[in-house]
């Protein structure tokens, strides 16, 4: 029994107050449920490409005769089948690989630089994030000439009805098959890059303050951290686009 | 010092030098672009107030060309210009009319007036913090919520209006500029402040969650919380998961708009010609607004039901009637609030299988939901009730809400809804359920809080005035709406002289104008109260409504850090209200057992 005079202590369990519960501060707390309401915004993104590929007829015949055709959806390997300098080989998805490693590398980097970023080893922060710099505009890079391919399209192009011929893609017609596809692929993979691009500028950042020791002076380099979050969770959803884009 | 503590001072700018405080803030830092949790409160509430009086002026111009569709309005010509053609409303205004209707008062007046007001300003007074997490962020939540506002009120003056497509914006007409003027440049701005509305949604809503779980005082743990709290973090949660799908949906149906894409659209002739697009699915949009569109309904409602819950358990001078059971239907209603959109599309040809399933889901929210109307009447059963101003707002939503959602169980059912869909019947449900009912417990709210926020209190008399014109004209309103609705009476319809069917409902929208524009009338009593009293009203006591929660232990006028010396420490829940055996009839929470020895249960004495 206590008297009046002296306060009791209140209880101090994981959820009881005053402490952080989850173990995280609340700039980690707040970039993970920014990232799990973006994962909402992606999510969305793909469903309407399932909803949308779901509406269309396959492709039936055997994949030696396909041809671009707008009654049926395409076989991802027959459009991404290009590579930068092989021109007219047939490389079904081995660019898109190429870059999907290249991003999955940067995560890898990035996880480097946050660990460097733990042992407060400045000079190995820069160098990781040097690196993930180096990869995520590697990859940004790689996406433009994807891009560049896609829009300018192939020689043959696709014959249509009446005779005539077009040739790569934009946002009313498409080579490749119907309009929803190129549509979906500029709007997916757009907003994608969007993503990487803020993330390589917020790295661009984050190696600058690295530089000027800003982190250093402040005891802990949380904010690579919190980049190094958003960064693997871009590297998450581009797993997902791919799948959904190049595989299925 | 706790942990809490030290990293406040870093987070917090100048949260400890209050009392010894020398760093004067200039006007732009204290009063425009504010870090302090309380200040954007307030922001937030003029805004929502200024929004709710534009809201509900564009009803009353509706409401007078529905109760009286053969009159002529030159007299509005001043105000309305150009919409006003022959002395006649203009059909493409009215269909704006009834958009920015809908958008504001969901959107502006009670997701960011409400949301923005009571989670702000609450939840770091109540769970016993400096501030938010990040005053920064919070500050750029109001300022995007700003802009935000600064385009839709804009889109109010384009010659071609604004949107005109019904707040839910479904496409193609929202898609298509040619369509109707109200798709034209109202539309895009529309879509640019919605985008910009959940931005400022999403800096918001990760503050709110962020500062109950990592800034709550030392021994606030969650079932000591308040409910409001429970309430504004379920919320923020809602808000979190369903906007990001709305922003989906509106990026697309720009690119639509826009750039020719054709994610919405297919086989459309319009004049007579056929559109290039091909492929879209509008039935899709539906999908995707709708998985906003229903948990936005609960984004509304719900914050008042922690408002209400507070208010009624203060008020009564009884502890909240089953605490764990409000959290939990709460929860309930928070999970099911996600799988239930499709009950708004039960006329899209979807799957009738699909339907019932859809069904079988939005009635098991009937469950949760009783159980707090249930909660709250026990709670009032036998109260020793004072009927503040804020007491009758919080009965009151009670009533609204039992109302409103007994029609909520009709409209659920699938086959009832077939029927019933687009007609009057549909408005008067979600006018009264989350309408009025959530206007109902943001009055409480304000009048509730009020001395907390401005140090002064509102006038009684004036509020019990303005509930009960506010009250009756409620009821009055939309009673009459569901006999219409049910007669098959559509909504949205500018003219409807021209069916014999409905004549023979004149006076009754004649009536239910005249309703609306005592309610609307009635709204300038709080305007008077609410600004007359910021400035001369009765200066109020720390805590005028002996309240137990942790906001009332801070001064008469909190500064910016809340409390003048250390924060609070927890003991108790914020229910011990006529605890048998205590000095008073309430015990704050940061009273020890140790000082309420008297009035102790056997499983307290351990704690003493």
């Amino acid at each position: 029994m206590s008297t009046s005079t002296t306060l009791e202590e209140p209880k101090t369990g994981t959820w009881d107050g005053g402490n952080e519960p989850l173990k995280a501060s609340y700039g980690k707390l707040m970039m993970w449920f920014f990232l799990l309401s973006d994962a909402f915004t992606f999510a969305a993104f793909l469903i309407v490409y399932g909803l949308s590929r779901h509406s269309h007829l396959p492709y039936t015949g055997s994949p030696e005769e396909f041809q671009f055709s707008t009654e049926w959806w395409p076989i991802p390997e027959k459009v991404f089948n290009a590579f930068p300098g092989f021109h007219g080989v047939d490389l079904p998805l081995a660019f898109v690989a190429l870059m999907t490693m290249i991003l999955i590398l940067s995560s890898v980097t990035m996880v480097l630089a946050v660990e460097a970023g733990h042992r407060m080893d400045k000079n190995d922060v820069q160098k990781w994030l040097l690196w993930t710099i180096l990869f995520g505009g590697t990859f940004l890079g790689c996406q433009a000439w994807e891009w560049t391919h896609f829009i300018v399209g192939t020689e043959e192009g696709m014959l249509l009805a009446d005779g005539t011929r077009i040739f790569g893609a934009n946002m009313t017609m498409n080579q490749y098959g119907p309009p929803l596809f190129a549509n979906l692929f500029f709007f997916i993979t757009g907003f994608h890059g969007f993503h990487v691009t803020v993330g390589w500028i917020l790295l661009v950042i984050a190696f600058i303050s690295t530089v000027n020791g800003v982190y250093h002076k402040r005891g802990h380099y949380e904010m690579v951290e919190k980049i190094g979050l958003y960064w693997h969770f871009v590297d998450l959803v581009w797993v997902f686009v791919f799948t959904f884009f190049y595989l299925i | 010092m706790s942990s809490t503590d030290i990293s406040l001072n870093k987070d917090v700018h100048h949260a400890h030098d209050e009392h010894d405080h020398h760093h004067d803030q200039n006007f732009f830092e204290k009063y425009i672009f504010s870090q302090d949790h309380k200040v954007i409160a307030k922001q937030f509430l003029f805004a929502g107030i200024f929004w709710g009086f534009i809201g509900g002026f564009l009803s009353i111009i509706f409401r007078l060309q529905l109760g009286w569709p053969e009159a002529t309005f030159t007299f509005l010509e001043p105000i309305l210009g150009g919409w006003i053609v022959n002395g006649k409303l203009d059909p493409e205004f009215y269909l704006a009319l009834v958009t920015m209707h809908g958008t504001i008062m969901v959107f502006f007046v009670l997701t960011a007036g409400l949301s923005g007001t009571f989670s702000n300003f609450l939840i770091p007074l109540q769970i016993g913090a400096r501030d938010m997490a990040s005053g920064f962020m919070n500050m750029l939540s109001f300022w995007i919520f700003f802009l935000a506002s600064v385009v839709m009120f804009w889109s109010l003056f384009l010659e071609t209006g604004p949107a005109g497509g019904g707040w839910t914006v479904y496409p193609p007409l929202s898609a298509l500029p040619q369509a109707i003027s109200g798709s034209k440049g109202g539309m895009t701005m529309w879509l640019i402040s919605m985008a910009l509305f959940i931005a400022s949604q999403l800096l918001g809503g990760v503050n709110y969650i962020t500062t109950v779980i990592n800034l709550r005082t030392k021994g606030m743990s969650m079932t000591k919380l308040p409910l409001t709290i429970w309430a504004f973090f379920l919320t923020a949660i809602l808000g979190l998961l369903s906007f990001p799908v709305l922003l989906s949906a509106a990026l697309l149906l720009i690119f639509d708009r826009s750039f020719g894409t054709s994610f919405f659209l297919s086989d459309i002739y319009i004049a007579g010609e056929a559109l290039a697009n091909t492929g879209g699915s509008a039935i899709l949009f539906q999908h995707l607004f709708w998985f906003l569109g229903h948990p936005e309904v609960y984004i509304v409602i719900l914050p008042t039901f922690g408002i209400v819950s507070e208010v009624i358990a203060t008020n009564a001078r009884k502890p909240i009637f089953g605490y764990r059971a409000m959290i939990g239907s709460m929860l309930g209603i928070s999970v099911l609030s996600f799988v239930v959109w499709a009950h708004h599309m039960f006329v899209t040809g979807m799957n009738p299988f699909l339907g019932s399933v859809f069904m079988f889901l939005t009635l098991i929210i009937a469950v949760p939901s009783a159980v707090k109307v249930f909660n709250w009447i026990a709670t009032l059963w036998r109260g020793n009730i004072r009927f503040t101003t804020a007491m009758l707002y919080a009965i009151a939503f009670v009533s609204l809400f039992i109302s409103g959602g007994l029609t909520g169980i009709i409209l659920g059912n699938s086959a009832l809804d077939i029927q019933l869909h687009d007609t009057y019947f549909v408005i008067a449900h979600f006018h009264l359920v989350m309408g009025a009912a959530a206007f109902f417990g943001m009055f409480c709210g304000i009048y509730h809080w009020f001395p907390k926020m401005f140090g002064r209190m509102m006038d009684e008399k004036l509020g019990a005035l303005h509930f009960w014109l506010t009250f009756l004209s409620a009821y009055l309103v939309f009673m009459p709406m569901h006999y219409i609705g049910i007669a098959g009476f559509p909504r949205r319809y500018y003219s409807w002289t021209g069916f014999d069917a409905f004549n023979t409902f004149t006076d009754l929208n004649s009536f239910i104008s005249i309703a609306a524009i005592l309610g609307f009338t009635a709204q300038l009593i709080f305007l008077f109260n609410f600004v007359y009293s910021i400035f001369k009203g009765r200066r109020a006591t720390a805590n005028p409504w002996h309240s137990n929660t942790l906001e009332w232990t801070t001064p008469v006028n909190p500064g910016h850090g809340n409390w003048p010396g250390e924060i609070p420490t927890v003991y108790r829940w914020p229910y011990d209200y006529s605890k048998p055996g205590a000095a008073e009839d309430y015990i704050p929470q940061n009273v020890p057992y140790s000082q309420t020895q008297s009035s102790n249960l056997p499983y307290e004495r351990e704690l003493e």
